[in-house]
């Protein structure tokens, strides 16, 4: 099962981004994301993948240790609003060598494609990742036309 | 019909690149700190189940490994991808004081708690000073 699910997710979502359209990064020499108008510094927590098919959207955030009662999850017509916090709690007694964990308050609002319809979304927090689910509008989706 | 083939094209055009970039590993983000019992390490590891989680451990080294299981429908195309990948490794020395033996894991919503405690002949001891 996983094997179908990793070789999805490579040949597509990896895939997609490796495709080279114009612009490269001069460091990395990876192929810039076009920037959203909404789009944080890469690097920011968390970090989301969005994924769509002919029948939905997919947001990924990758939020790791989060209580799934604090995040708060909004959608208006195609804009999508996602904020939460994560709380570490420093162990005052020890000494620390590395804090590199995100702690603190985050908000992500992210522009779904126009077809998505607010109504039926899903979202479902497992293994530090939380995955909104958004059905794209019926009439909006490729359809047969039989020849008759 | 068309999109049939779209597929079966970018599915070629995967294999080649995973065999290039096969590379393509995340290092996770850490916390460590150290008490008077030993070190704790905690790591994001969004996405990573138990069972796909590898953790090696000698005198000398740690190893984490992980890979990242994530549900997709079939035909999912990337809109956007901060991640490109999933699969983590990251690595540290160990010193000698430290018990790799005796190694705890908890694995909690794609967050790693690694407790690693010390020789117990290396903890310090509380030294009473008896008034003379």
């Amino acid at each position: 099962m996983f094997g179908s699910l990793w070789s999805s997710f490579d040949t597509n979502l990896f895939d997609e981004f490796r495709r080279p359209k114009g612009d490269v990064d001069p460091v990395t020499g990876r192929t810039a994301w076009p920037a959203g108008i909404r789009a944080l510094r890469r690097g920011t927590f968390p970090p989301v993948n969005v994924g769509s098919t002919p029948d939905q959207v997919d947001v990924y955030l990758f939020a790791p240790g989060l209580d799934p009662k604090g995040i708060d999850l909004s959608i208006q017509q195609n804009l999508l609003t996602i904020s939460g916090g994560r709380r570490i709690g420093a162990d005052a007694d020890a000494d620390y060598y590395r804090r590199e964990r995100f702690e603190g308050d985050f908000r992500r609002v992210i522009s779904l494609p126009d077809d998505v319809d607010p109504d039926r979304v899903e979202a479902k927090y497992r293994d530090g990742v939380l995955r909104i689910s958004v059905k794209r509008r019926e009439a909006a989706r490729p359809r047969q036309i039989e020849v008759k | 019909m068309t999109d049939h083939q779209d597929f079966a094209t970018r599915e070629n055009v995967g294999t080649e690149a995973r065999s290039q970039e096969d590379e393509v590993v995340l290092r996770p983000a850490v916390d460590i700190f150290e008490d008077a019992d030993g070190i704790t390490v905690q790591a994001d590891l969004p996405g990573v189940s138990r069972d796909r989680l590898n953790i090696q451990a000698d005198r000398n080294a740690l190893l984490i490994e992980a890979e990242a299981a994530i549900d997709m429908p079939p035909g999912m195309e990337a809109l956007y991808a901060d991640v490109h990948s999933t699969r983590y490794a990251r690595s540290f020395v160990l010193s000698g004081e430290l018990d790799a033996g005796r190694i705890e894991a908890n694995l909690k919503d794609g967050v790693l708690t690694l407790r690693i405690p010390k020789r117990l002949e290396f903890r310090p001891r509380r030294i009473e000073v008896s008034a003379g």
